[in-house]
């Protein structure tokens, strides 16, 4: 009887666990990338231990792949002898560390997976008790293949209704971390219920599970169902242990109608600063970014080449698919073709400029409009330089006109 | 004495350490990038043992553990705030850099002279003789505190799991900003 934590939870240790309570638990799969590897292998190393379970660890390099600086080389090449020394099961390089996990097949509902990085959360969209920790973490995560758990108390997040194009997954999660604020959901985790959470595809319901972290949650989870299921066949042939809440204890319930939305912007410096985006139309705008591991799937790139075909655009533009997966898909369904036509720079598989490290770093002063998850002073470049967070729809309509645009007025 | 570093609320992870300078494990470059564009006067200024005293939630954003090394090689000694992220303040734990959480802190002035007594978790102003008393710690970080660390926990039981016994840890918490948390 629980919560989707608590099931997760009381599956994996035989017995049943409610909200508050710390639990050894044994994780199914342990990840880091390179920038969290060097310093989970110094841990490591401090602790003379190895890794216990190399086929449930995976390493990614995402974070500045291919390498634009010496630094980044080296710290690749600490992750592939690390990976080597180790004898781990994936080395993975071929797209953002939360994309490509579920695309190998790698994470299945009902799994406890630990990861070096916050946005490890995204995971919860495919039914699994996923969540970000320090290098430190990890590296007893893969030295006793356990970590350490407070059973989180859970928000249920209702969605009713049905989202209304262009309006978007993303505008949703913006208007959610604005009720909720930016702590809202704090050592809790955030349950996304209701018809409107059935009605989501796979990407969508990643969007929102990635974005529960900016409420400082735990973890933001789906109940496995059959969009879930559909989206593993032919990727994982793990079996599923769909576990699902019987009879949850809430701490808190937030119901949201999807149909009632609208286009979302989150000003910077704070995530929980959401307004309608049609309130700031019109700023002027030097680059539009979309990707990340919040919005650089298929059909983020869809609504962009759509938007953008037989058009020019208006302000510098960078694209950067999720994975190779979605990028390959992109290419065959010709959304590529039509970006970079339009004058869109289309970059290899990664995070790309959502840290400021390469591929449309920003310059003091410089304002950008962006899909990604968080608008933090100095993320994108210069400290000075500004991060507006929005939907796919809403980048690629302010590509076109060159400064913050509704996307309703453009499509 | 230590001398406090004010700051606000929701002082995320890409502010204690910009990620444009997390490329390294290198400690001494962390701690020279610690609040280097929230504050550029802090590593010109901070002395072994000062105290960072910050509004809620201090530590959001990102996961990167380079948050904590940067404190600690900068020679922070303590962190004092009514809540904390929580990979932030996992991370602190497990790399024995003691976190106070105390409510009310709004007259600690920046550059407030303060004692701090880490057993009891009491930080206590000198002009004004006032004090702050930290709310314990969850049962298991106090359990990784003792030992200094989660390494520390893992290497005396072999794992997360067993009891601690009279030999875990002296019931000190580790003086941070010295060599031994460092290692
Ligand atoms: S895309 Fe951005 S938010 Fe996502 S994992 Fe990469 S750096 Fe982090």
């Amino acid at each position: 009887m629980g919560t989707l934590m608590e099931e997760i939870i009381a599956a994996h240790l035989g017995r049943s666990v409610v909200a508050g309570d710390t639990v050894v638990v044994p994780v199914d799969l342990v990840m880091s990338h390179d920038t969290t590897t060097p310093l989970v292998a110094d841990q490591l190393a401090r602790l003379g231990r190895g890794v216990k379970h190399p086929e449930r660890a995976v390493v990614v390099l995402d974070h500045v792949t291919p390498a634009a600086t010496v630094a980044a080389a080296q710290q690749h090449q600490r992750c592939r002898e690390f990976v080597a020394g180790q004898r781990i099961g994936s080395l993975l390089s071929d797209g953002i560390c939360h994309q490509v996990l579920p695309e190998h097949g790698l994470v299945a509902p009902g799994d406890i997976v630990v990861g070096a990085d916050s946005h490890t959360v995204t995971l919860g969209a495919l039914g699994a008790l996923a969540t970000g920790m320090g290098s430190t973490d990890i590296a007893v995560a893969y030295a006793t293949g356990e970590t350490w758990l407070r059973v989180p108390a859970t928000i249920q997040v209702r969605l009713e209704g049905s989202l209304q194009p262009p309006v978007s997954a993303k505008d949703l999660v913006l208007e959610l971390v604005r009720r909720l604020g930016s702590d809202g959901a704090r050592y809790q985790a955030i349950e996304y219920t209701g018809p409107g959470a059935a009605s989501l595809p796979m990407g969508d319901r990643m969007t929102l599970s990635n974005m529960a972290v900016e409420m400082g949650a735990k973890a933001g989870i789906f109940a496995a169902d059959e969009v879930t299921l559909r989206w593993l066949d032919g990727r994982s042939d793990r079996p599923c242990r769909v576990v699902t809440a019987r009879d949850p204890g809430y701490s808190r319930s937030e119901g949201i109608s999807l149909t009632a939305l609208e286009p979302m912007v989150a000003p910077p410096p704070a995530v929980d600063s959401a307004r309608p985006v049609r309130e700031l139309a019109g700023l002027a705008v030097d680059q539009v970014f979309i990707g990340t591991c919040t919005n650089g799937r298929l059909a983020d790139l869809a609504v962009a080449a759509t938007l953008l075909r037989g058009r020019q655009v208006a302000v510098r533009t960078v694209v950067v698919p999720a994975s190779r997966e979605v990028y390959l898909e992109a290419l065959r369904a010709g959304y590529l073709e039509s970006l970079v036509a339009a004058g869109v720079a289309v970059e290899s598989p990664g995070c790309g400029p959502c840290l400021g490290r390469h591929k449309g770093v920003l310059g003091p002063g410089e304002r950008a409009v962006t899909t990604m998850s968080r608008n933090f002073r100095g993320r994108m470049g210069d400290p000075s330089s500004e991060i507006y967070l929005v939907s796919p729809a809403t980048a690629a309509a302010t590509a076109l006109r060159g400064c913050l645009t509704d996307p309703r007025e453009v499509v | 004495m230590a001398r406090v570093w004010r700051f606000g609320d929701s002082v995320n992870t890409d502010q204690i350490i910009p990620g444009r300078y997390n490329l390294t494990t290198d400690w001494a470059a962390l701690g020279r990038a610690c609040f280097v564009e929230l504050r550029p006067d802090f590593t010109s200024g901070v002395r072994p043992g000062d105290v960072i005293v910050a509004g809620e939630d201090f530590g959001c954003g990102s996961s990167r553990e380079h948050a904590v090394i940067a404190l600690q090689a900068a020679g922070v000694g303590a962190v004092v705030a009514p809540s904390y992220a929580r990979i932030f303040y996992r991370n602190a734990i497990n790399r024995g850099l003691t976190l106070l959480e105390c409510s009310d802190l709004g007259s600690l002035a920046d550059g407030a002279e303060v004692e701090l007594d880490r057993i009891s978790g009491v930080l206590r102003e000198a002009s004004t003789g006032r004090e702050w008393r930290a709310r314990p710690l969850p049962e298991f970080a106090q359990r990784i505190a003792r030992h200094g660390g989660v390494l520390e926990l893992v290497q005396a039981h072999g794992g997360l799991r067993g009891e601690c016994g009279p030999d875990c840890g002296s019931g000190l918490a580790p003086v941070p900003g010295g060599e031994s948390d460092v290692r």
